[in-house]
């Protein structure tokens, strides 16, 4: 997994809520066995048509916006509890995720990919999408140390919250299981504390 | 002292808590298909690490199997590549396998309760979302992502952080013509697809006391279209006496040596939850939805409700074809889809073919039933119900999760209008462009007799008895 400790990017907004995984990546692209390429099919049904047209008006495909921050509306990530939705926006690109909320397996499958999913309050959410729409190639600034986003070099900033545990991880780079395998002894003890 | 039914499931199975942080959950059950395990393998393979209890996991295949002529190879490279995968996986780390022409076979969520592994009291994850059913029995159950699903295999735990708890209760009884289903659909119309987001959700009332099994898993099944983490129902008689029933339960469990601990399963009546929802039930009437979520929907015979000033409602409804104000009733139906694992069990497959007995479908209508399981098929050709179903004109498959989410041959047309009894309505869900109207499954097989949407309230007053 990538360390993440502070990233300054561009961002891209998609002011849409209750985006579903179905449409961060459609059933039919889930058949590959490898974890490779699925940056291809993000968003499949919105960047192309049923042909494999380019849609244009999407703002992927908008070459005039950039960057590893996506920001989306409220509820994102909800429906089926794929990862390869988490793999498919890192694997395009995108290191931060931000929203007023994500659902429950979403955000799971951000942390455990390396994707940083951040919860921000709906106020300084619309904030950014506003500031985005005025000017799209402001830099925006993540600090996963102090728990802050805001605008770089600005001084209006807002929180999010992290678990202390996921914090480390990602800051290291490490997943759960390394942290599980060493548990192994706890493990059978309870095992053999509660089956026996 | 433990008050709630997940309290009292939760602390049993807590390894190690990390101060300030998650906890380690043990978990009993797990279950794996085609689709989210391979990288999951792949994950352990990288690492040298071996699976570390092989016998409390089983593998089936669901997701992208084709649910005609199972007998024959996959056509579709890549899913026949997957399944292949599993197989091999399962063959070299010793997991016990449903293939497709096991007897066991099916969707996941319903061969767990049928063969006995999902039982009261026990933590169950799955890399499915509607992991969630199997908290009908009153066990945790969630849906975990392929990282987690490695995790598990690895090590038989999970880092999980306790979701806040929140109580569904219905006061009351239902009218005759509502099905679990319309209970469901209702509580996620009120509560909001993201509603219980962080939640785990117990059901309570009399409502539930009184539903079989089978609605049960329906109800708990679709929890998870609120956000919530999973659904809970207490066990109770219905519960014992469905897990009596099961031929295939395993040996090594003592249903004397379980009891006790069974009986001490549920909330505590003056004990206040986090958050709690009423309802009345007798509210709820046959459900139907017009959006594309499972929370956009309505009574079947009233108007689409008009909210100003909300772009992504106006666009769900425009992609649906529909305008504000107007009513579903009269639309004409191309496909009908009974299936998944919300509505694919032997008591749904009942309630359809009781309606459709003795008549035929709608010319133009392409009716499809997919069983849940093996097991079910059996059942059903053992009253005789697929033959009830196919002399109406129902085409009657083999068990696969098939056009719910639409990874194998059986996809919608562009703009063709589904009713499905499956568990989300998404756009392009059941692919590219098709529009899925979600109902349980007596208003689908009316939906499928009549060729377009009608008033099913009065139709069950005057006919059906249940």
């Amino acid at each position: 997994m990538e360390k993440i400790e502070v990233l300054v990017s561009k961002a891209i907004p998609l002011s849409l809520e209750n985006i579903d995984t179905d449409q961060i990546i459609p059933a039919r692209f889930l058949k590959s066995s490898k974890r490779e390429d699925f940056g291809s099919n993000l968003f499949r049904d919105w960047r192309y048509t049923d042909k494999g047209l380019i849609k244009e008006n999407f703002i992927l495909n908008n070459p005039k916006y950039a960057g590893k921050i996506l920001v989306v509306g409220r509820n994102f990530g909800s429906g089926s509890s794929r990862e390869h939705a988490a793999w498919s926006l890192f694997d395009y690109g995108f290191r931060v995720v931000t929203s007023s909320f994500f659902a429950d397996i979403f955000k799971e499958n951000a942390l455990n990919t390396g994707l940083l999913p951040i919860e921000i309050s709906e106020l300084y959410l619309q904030y950014l999408f506003k500031t985005i729409t005025y000017n799209r190639n402001i830099l925006y600034s993540v600090s996963l140390i102090r728990q802050i986003i805001k605008i770089d070099k600005s001084f209006l900033y807002d929180y999010f919250s992290m678990e202390k545990y996921k914090k480390t991880c990602l800051m290291k780079g490490q997943d759960d299981i390394d942290f599980l395998i060493c548990l192994k002894y706890k493990i059978k003890t309870f095992e053999l504390n509660s089956y026996s | 002292m433990l008050k709630t039914l997940f309290d009292k499931v939760w602390k049993s199975h807590i390894v190690e808590s990390i101060p300030k942080g998650p906890s380690v959950l043990y978990i009993d059950r797990h279950f794996i298909h085609e689709v989210t395990s391979p990288h999951a393998f792949e994950e352990l393979k990288c690492r040298v690490l071996l699976i570390y209890k092989k016998e409390r996991i089983i593998a089936t295949v669901d997701h992208n199997v084709p649910t005609k002529n199972q007998h024959l190879p996959i056509l579709d490279a890549l899913s026949k590549k997957q399944v292949k995968i599993l197989v091999e996986n399962c063959k070299i780390n010793g997991i016990d396998f449903f293939g497709l022409l096991h007897n066991n076979q099916g969707i996941v969520h319903i061969i767990g309760p049928e063969l006995g592994y999902t039982i009261p009291g026990i933590t169950i994850v799955c890399g499915d979302s509607h992991t969630s059913t199997h908290g009908a029995f009153g066990s945790i159950a969630f849906g975990i992502g392929t990282s987690q699903v490695s995790m598990v295999m690895a090590s038989q735990c999970l880092l999980q952080k306790k979701p806040k708890q929140m109580r569904i209760h219905l006061v009351g009884l239902t009218k005759i013509s509502v099905t679990p289903k319309d209970i469901i659909l209702y509580i996620i119309s009120k509560v909001g697809t993201d509603g219980a987001v962080g939640y785990f959700v117990e059901f309570s009332g009399k409502v539930f006391r009184k539903m079989s099994m089978e609605g049960r898993m329906t109800i708990c099944n679709m929890s998870i279209e609120m956000g919530a983490k999973g659904g809970l129902i207490s066990p109770d008689k219905t519960t014992l006496n469905y897990i009596n029933k099961i031929k295939y339960f395993p040996k090594n469990i003592l249903l004397e040596e379980a009891l006790p601990y069974w009986r001490t399963l549920y909330t505590e009546t003056d004990f206040f939850l986090d958050r709690e929802c009423y309802f009345y039930a007798s509210d709820i009437t046959p459900m139907i939805t017009f959006g594309t979520n499972p929370g956009m929907c309505v009574n079947i015979v009233s108007r689409i409700p008009r909210i100003n000033a909300n772009a992504a409602y106006q666009e769900a409804i425009s992609y649906m074809g529909f305008k504000v104000g107007c009513s579903l009733k009269g639309l004409p139906i191309q496909y009908v889809f009974i299936g998944s694992c919300t509505n694919a069990r032997i008591e749904d497959l009942r309630i359809v073919a009781h309606v459709v007995k003795n008549k035929t479908k709608a010319f133009h209508v392409l009716a499809l039933i997919v069983p849940g399981s093996k097991q079910v098929v059996f059942q059903a050709k053992k009253e005789g119900l697929d033959q009830i179903l196919q002399k109406s004109g129902f085409e009657f498959r083999d068990p696969g999760c098939s056009a719910c989410l639409g990874m194998n041959e059986d996809k919608l047309p562009f703009r063709a209008y589904c009713v499905s009894t499956s568990n989300r309505n998404f756009v392009g869900r059941q692919g590219f462009g098709s529009r899925t109207l979600l109902a349980s499954p007596l208003v689908s097989a009316l939906v499928a007799i009549e060729g377009k949407i009608i008033d099913v309230n009065r139709f069950l007053w005057k006919k059906l008895k249940f």
